[in-house]
């Protein structure tokens, strides 16, 4: 199920902006990969051109290639809608929909296709999905009561719940927890560690314990300069980076020299 | 009573507040303070009134009022703080336009209730003017019910998919140059009076169907004109009020644009879009000219047939009853106006209830 994603020579734009300049890395299934860097270095944008999420905004475009195993995500036949199936992703702030219910949010992306599903069909899918959200016990009891009433934590496990029951091959999560408190962090970081086992993993995160915590592969992104595009500087095993990195860069970052 | 005015005129004259220990029950006045003195000033300038011979409800509310706010503010300013005279001069000030707000208000609903009474009853509703002369003690209103109804019903099925749709488009998929001539083409019919959209459909109608035809369906399209930029700029306000965070994570889930728009963006909106819609048809129930000119002011007679010959409305109905100026047309206006203004009333229910159906929800 999980898939590698190879990324070569990206660059993407807001119109005449450049955000991210020329970047290329391997994304490794089956494992976390944790992006880093300072705020406005692009790391969202980059993340959003791997599921084809920043053609949202007016005007952004990317040159390069992104591959999905074999596949080229942007082919010109390719529809960006079939390329975000594959790739689900899961936002800063929870945003379950309101006009839902529990269940309803759960099985959003089969309802919202107009797929038809058996009752029994998406029992199972609700209840596997928040199993794998480690959501079940909290809410089984009140599957019908309006999502947007859990706390922020069981909100964000309803949204990777409501992620990974349309079966991706990759979840992308841009900071997830920032809104968290500590021990919803906790929680989300434990079934990060979970679904790695499934999904190949990629996670924004301002916090470095969490992404020394949680990845295996860590991407330090920073700006060459104000107005300059966004860079990857250095991506290695996340052990390595937090302890002797090839770039000082990276090194006066992860101690908090920085600049 | 008096004391208390007594009391707080003293402060009037050794103005500026006293310095005083401050803790936080110092400096502070009772809760029953301001009504209380309200009282106490009503029953006062009142009671001078009286005693004059000059009692009259006006007089006594303004002066009533006016006595009140000077003398709580510098009761305030003695007693408590600069702040807080402040805050209860303001309180008093709002407190007096709601007020005035609400006179035209509450005096307009009881005028049209209270005229409205002597004749609504059940005949009045169901029977129309066929065959009733003028000054005769009969007939009814049915016949403009049904206009009204048939006439805004019909516009409303016409505007409210292209209001909604025009609104879709402009804030879901509208871009560049379109999307402002639309824009700007909406503000400029909001503008348009409703005398010029009757016009404009006499001369559509005069193209199509010669000189002279008048009809429902006139009136519908008229009101259509009127309503469309209503439906178009209320929906978009709300379509635009759904988080974009709600579309994304739409997307993020594989599903596209279209049915993100239909399946996420529209019910998260419904409430807000159904209020809108009320609010569109609220505004052109009442309308009076543009049917005069499209749909007739002389049928008498019930037709459900918006194609064919004229069709009375509840305004017009009221219009042409008070031109003929008889006590007993007066009656039948003032009954029509008041069943008008309860159909209304019924809609905003019918909305709310929608509204509060659909609305999303948050309990736990
Ligand atoms: N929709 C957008 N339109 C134009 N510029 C944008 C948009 N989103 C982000 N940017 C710009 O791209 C740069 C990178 O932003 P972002 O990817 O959000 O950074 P990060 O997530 O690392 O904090 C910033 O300079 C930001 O101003
Ligand atoms: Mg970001």
């Amino acid at each position: 199920m999980a898939k590698r994603i190879d990324v070569s020579g990206l660059h993407v734009y807001y119109g005449d902006f450049k955000a991210v300049e020329d970047v290329s890395m391997t994304i490794e299934p089956r494992a976390v990969t944790a992006f880093i860097g300072s705020s406005g270095c692009g790391k969202s944008t980059f993340l959003r051109a791997l599921n084809r999420m920043h053609e949202v905004a007016p005007n952004a475009r990317v040159e390069g290639k992104v591959m999905l195993d074999d596949q080229d995500i942007y082919a010109p036949d390719v529809d960006p809608v079939a390329v975000r199936r594959e790739i689900g992703m899961v936002f800063q702030r929870p945003n379950p929909f309101p006009t839902m219910s529990i269940y309803d949010n759960v099985i959003a992306g089969a309802k919202l296709n107009n797929q038809r599903l058996g009752r029994t069909e998406a029992d199972d899918i609700v209840e596997r999905s928040l199993h794998g959200a480690n959501l079940w016990e909290e809410v089984k009891d009140r599957l019908s009561k309006p999502g947007a009433g859990l706390s922020g934590g069981q909100q964000q496990r309803l949204c990777i719940a409501r992620a990974i029951a349309v079966e991706p091959a990759v979840l992308l999560m841009d900071e997830p927890c920032s809104a968290l408190d500590p021990i919803s962090t906790l929680a989300i970081e434990d079934l990060i560690a979970k679904l790695k086992e499934n999904y190949t993993i990629c996670i924004v995160t301002h916090n470095m314990q969490q992404a020394a915590r949680v990845s295996d592969q860590t991407a330090f992104f920073n700006l060459a300069g104000t107005g300059k595009p966004g860079r990857l500087i250095e991506m290695d095993e996340t052990n390595k980076i937090f302890t002797k990195p090839d770039k000082k860069e990276t090194e006066n970052y992860i101690t908090g020299r920085f600049g | 009573m008096t004391t208390t005015t007594k009391k707080s005129s003293t402060g009037a004259s050794g103005d500026g507040p006293a310095p005083m220990q401050r803790t936080l029950l110092t400096g502070s006045l009772p809760r029953y303070f301001a009504p209380a003195l309200l009282a106490g000033v009503a029953i006062v300038t009142g009671g001078l009134l009286f005693a004059l011979g000059t009692f009259s409800i006006p007089l006594f509310a303004v002066f009533t009022v006016v006595t009140y706010t000077v003398l709580v503010t510098l009761a305030s300013a003695r007693i408590e703080s600069g702040r807080k005279a402040k805050d209860r001069l303001v309180t008093a000030v709002v407190y007096t336009c709601f007020g005035l707000a609400m006179v035209p208000l509450i005096s307009l609903l009881w005028t049209v209730a209270r005229m409205g009474v002597v004749r609504l009853d059940g005949y009045f509703l169901t029977v129309s003017m066929n065959g009733v002369t003028p000054t005769m003690d009969a007939g009814g209103v049915y016949h403009a019910i049904v206009g009204t109804i048939a006439i805004t019903g019909f516009a409303a099925l016409v505007s409210i998919p292209i209001g909604l749709m025009t609104a879709i488009y402009l804030v879901e998929y509208g871009r560049g140059r379109l999307k402002n001539a639309i824009t700007f083409f909406v503000d400029v019919m909001t503008g348009i009076p409703s005398i010029v959209a009757g016009l404009f459909v006499v001369a559509l109608w005069m193209v199509f169907f010669g000189p002279g035809t008048t009809n429902g369906a006139a009136g519908a399209v008229a009101l259509s004109v009127l309503m469309i930029p209503v439906v178009v700029r209320s929906c978009e306000e709300m379509i635009r009020l759904v988080p974009n965070e709600l579309r994304e994570a739409s997307y993020a889930l594989g599903v596209p644009k279209w049915l993100t728009v239909v399946k996420v963006v529209l019910p998260t909106a419904i409430a807000g879009i159904t209020t809108g819609i009320m609010l569109a048809i609220a505004r052109v129930i009442g309308e009076t000219a543009p049917l005069i000119l499209t749909a007739g002011s002389s049928a008498v007679a019930i037709n459900w047939n918006l194609f064919d010959g004229q069709m009375m409305s509840l305004p017009v109905f009221i219009y042409s009853q008070v031109r003929m100026g008889d006590a007993i047309n007066y009656e039948r206006a003032w009954a029509a106006a008041l069943t008008l203004i309860l159909i209304v009333m019924l809609l905003f229910f019918v909305a709310r209830l929608v509204s509060r159906f659909f609305a999303p929800k948050f309990g736990r």
